[in-house]
């Protein structure tokens, strides 16, 4: 079967923001989504190395501040949700499968290796910056906060900016 | 009145909420086509914009939807969550995940949905921001300055502008509108075929913007709910109008001596003026804060009865009408002013011996509640106490 086209962006952005608006309205915060990922590794990294946690501070604060884990952190919900709505998504718009999308003039190692790469950046970058495109910049635009628009200029600009240099990834 | 958690939802419960607003976050991103690379990758090469579209919509709906929220009193903008600002760490931060950003050609939220349909460049980009969040904590001293550094807290871009809410809003959904028109005039360029825009959709477009700043012209144009409720609880019209059930001095001291567990007494005047006299057993809301959650309690019981009093009539009668809004309690107004009240019933002086009957047994009665009152005071002031257990040491020997 062929994969459904995808939805109108605007429509899809408005049902965004409904989503936004509503976690807004019962939960007081917005959405997020690196910090799902971090509750999980840094818990699991205490779990196995708790001499090497109690000598990093911020790890040990991290462990002190999340007693609970991935267990008790919103965003670790939040992203299993993600997983959850993405997935139901998938299939009943017949996108499932195990895939690998890259541009026309790289391999698929090269893909892989420059998705780790990314994702290593964004990671840090989302620790530093507080936040990344969800939990700062789409979360920050719906409740006017400065920070979130900085960060979500940072973010784009520098992608633009770089866009030119690593063309042959996509292009 | 939001946010809903903790007070009507649970800290437990909320887990479930974050569930289900995920199942919806992830299940749109999935359909807006967020979970292909080459959609998102499409934003810096200028073929597909998808997710400026996507984006700036959701954020100006969100935006709108929460300054309507605020200004018709269902969600109080004091309580929610504004991301701090940290200028370097969001600048250089906010750099290092754009670079991330065309090098993986997804961000974290993306890049799970890519991996929740199968998608192995998703499933690399997570593991690969597992990684980063790893280095992060791991060097955290080396970053841990320009982490700190210009903590200017939680800022918002309307306020540091000098601009109100819906003029912000208004500025912002226009540049967003604006955006969506070049993009597409761009897209068409880029890729060479030109996509036609059919007259149903333009009108549905036209629409959408209309409505959008049609919403942003309520918060900026007609009064909010809560400048709505002052106008009425301080309208000297309605004071003169509305049926008070009010006591004297004399009601209110009976009240406070024979029935002090079954009612309030709140002195809604101001924490000063409260510390220098107040009734026996009152308590301070100042009328400002009546409608604040952290009273809630007082003004949505039904078991007790509020006593309301002031020095004024007009603030008295304003916070028991705004009490009204706050709950549905039963309240009771003090006719007179506190003044008057510590006349009667503090340093009373004994009457005439030749005074009439009448005199005398006032004087009496009103004796007897004010040493019913200053037992209670006293009794209620020690019940707070820790009670202190005497030591014995033990003695033994011979």
């Amino acid at each position: 079967m062929k994969a459904k086209p995808y939805m109108n962006p605007y429509l899809a952005g408005f049902l965004l923001g409904l989503v936004l608006l509503t976690t807004i309205y019962i939960t007081g915060r917005g959405l997020g989504a690196s910090g799902g990922v971090k509750s999980v590794v840094l818990t699991l990294i205490s779990d196995v190395a708790p001499t090497h946690t109690a000598n990093t501070p911020y790890l040990a604060n991290y462990a002190e501040t999340h007693p609970g884990g991935p267990l008790k952190d919103w965003l670790f919900f939040e992203i299993v949700g993600v997983l959850i709505g993405a997935f139901l998504s998938g299939v009943i718009s017949n996108r499932m499968g195990l895939k690998l999308e890259r541009g026309p003039r790289i391999t698929n190692r090269t893909r892989i290796v420059a998705a780790i790469i990314g994702g290593f950046l964004f990671g840090l970058g989302s620790q530093l910056g507080r936040g990344c495109t969800s939990g700062a910049a789409l979360s920050g635009m719906g409740v006017m906060s400065l920070g979130g628009i900085i960060t979500m200029l940072a973010i784009f600009g520098t992608g633009y900016f770089f866009a030119y240099f690593f063309r042959k990834l996509w292009l | 009145m939001g946010p809903l958690v903790p007070y009507l939802i649970s800290n437990e419960f909320n887990l479930m909420i974050a569930l289900l607003a995920g199942i919806g976050f992830g299940f749109v991103l999935e359909q807006a086509g967020f979970s292909s690379t080459k959609k998102l990758a499409g934003l810096f090469y200028g073929y597909d914009f998808t997710v400026l579209k996507v984006f700036f919509t959701a954020g100006v709906t969100a935006m709108i939807g929460v300054i309507l929220f605020a200004h018709w009193g269902i969600l109080d903008l004091s309580l929610i969550y504004i991301n701090p600002t940290f200028l370097w760490s969001a600048l250089l931060g906010g750099a290092i995940m754009g670079l991330g950003f065309i090098i993986g050609g997804f961000c974290p939220g993306t890049s799970i949905c890519a991996a929740a349909i199968g998608k192995l460049d998703g499933v690399a980009f997570v593991f690969g921001s597992a990684l980063g969040i790893v280095a992060f904590a791991e060097s955290f001293p080396l970053f841990e300055n320009i982490y700190l550094a210009e903590n200017w807290g939680p800022l918002l871009i309307n306020e540091e502008l000098g601009l109100s809410k819906p003029f912000f809003a208004l500025l912002l959904t226009a540049v967003a509108l604006a955006a969506f028109y070049l993009t597409h005039l761009i897209e068409n360029k880029v890729t060479r075929r030109p996509t036609e825009v059919t007259p149903k959709k333009r009108i549905n477009y036209a629409l959408a913007g209309v409505l959008g700043f049609f919403l942003i012209g309520i918060v900026g144009f007609t009064p909010s709910k809560e400048e709505i409720v002052e106008q009425r609880v301080s309208s000297p019209k309605r004071h003169a109008s509305y049926v008070f059930n009010e006591v004297t001095s004399d009601q209110l001291a009976f009240e406070i001596a024979n029935n002090f567990h079954q009612i309030n007494i709140i002195d809604v005047r101001s924490p000063a003026e409260f510390e220098a006299y107040h009734l026996p057993l009152a308590i301070n809301i100042p009328a400002e804060e009546i409608m604040d959650r952290k009273w809630q309690k007082i003004f949505q019981q039904r078991i007790k009865s509020n006593y309301f009093y002031a020095d004024t009539d007009s603030l008295a009668k304003k916070a028991y009408l705004l009490s009204n809004y706050a709950g549905r309690s039963s309240n009771f107004l003090l006719k007179d002013s506190p003044e008057n009240f510590r006349k009667l019933y503090t340093n009373l002086t004994p009457p005439q011996a030749n005074a009439s009957k009448e005199v005398t047994n006032t004087y009496q009665y009103r004796k007897k509640l004010a040493q019913d009152m200053d037992k209670l005071v006293e009794a209620m002031s020690n019940l707070n106490k820790p009670v202190e257990i005497k030591t014995v040491a033990a003695k033994g020997g011979c």
